[in-house]
């Protein structure tokens, strides 16, 4: 199954809303809690970060038997430096950003610690398109 | 823990979920970064924050937050309590301060999530 969503830039209202929706579609299909907060939790950082930083973004959302993924692509600013963009704490957010208890500089990295695979490419100009896949483990008892 | 004892400990206001007091939360954590709650919250834990937007609310729904307390006499803004609604999560209000209302529950025996997860690697 695949479902694809628009995200708005800029729409701090909205943001999340769209993840709401991937987290309820992965648990209708029988995906375990575990899955379920991950690919929510990955979800959520992607779309907050296109509301922060880009003009528009797309999100998609592949369900599979054992895993899903998760394919985001934005119109932004790009990112300059990966690497450092991947480690924990360094952000290049706004104080207003801050203010909106976001921009702490864990978001990418919360996504990787999340995600089973992922991918991130990125060119300052054009903007950033990441792909994150989330097997669906079965809870071992 | 039950709500209706947390809101008791920390003499808070219940602004949305009045009837789900009865609710058991068994460890808790406190942050004003969205962020951090996603990286270290676990499923089932009560939150204290001092942000008051709607994203607190986002970040509990997507992150299996049973409950949230406003410190320091905050208000959810308008938005933040309708989404609660919506989503079925507990909001109160309480005017302790962060430190205070954190401490005021660890003396009533709630526990941290850090330490929840010490005793899981202790039990394998």
């Amino acid at each position: 199954m695949e479902r694809e969503f628009e995200v708005e830039g800029g729409n701090f209202l909205n943001a999340g809303s769209i993840s709401t929706k991937v987290k309820e579609i992965v648990k209708s299909v029988g995906f375990s809690p575990e899955a379920v907060r991950k690919i929510a939790i990955c979800s959520y950082e992607a779309e907050v970060n296109i509301v922060l930083y880009a003009k528009r973004g797309r999100m998609k959302l592949s369900v599979y038997e054992d895993y899903a993924v998760l394919n985001i692509k934005d119109e932004g600013p790009g990112i300059e430096d990966i690497e450092l963009a991947m480690q924990e704490g360094y952000s290049t957010a706004t104080p207003e950003m801050r203010e909106l208890g976001f921009g702490a500089g864990m978001g990418l990295p919360n996504i990787k610690k999340n995600s089973d695979i992922f991918t991130i490419i990125s060119e300052p100009g054009k903007g950033t398109e990441l792909r994150i896949i989330i097997r669906n483990e079965k809870e071992s008892m | 823990m039950k709500l209706e004892e947390i809101r008791r400990i920390l003499e808070a206001e219940v602004i949305v979920g009045k009837e789900a007091m009865d609710k058991e939360v068994y460890y808790a954590c406190g942050s004003d970064l969205m962020s951090d709650v996603l990286a270290f919250a676990k499923p089932g834990a009560l939150l204290l924050t001092g942000l008051t937007n709607i994203q607190s609310v986002r970040t509990a729904d997507i992150a299996d937050i049973k409950a949230i307390v406003y410190v320091r006499g905050k208000q959810p803004d308008e938005a933040a309590v309708k989404l609660a609604g919506e989503r079925g999560i507990p909001l109160l209000s309480t005017r302790l301060r962060m430190f205070e209302a954190c401490g005021r529950l660890y003396v009533a025996g709630m526990r941290g999530i850090g330490e929840v997860e010490e005793k899981v690697a202790a039990n394998k």
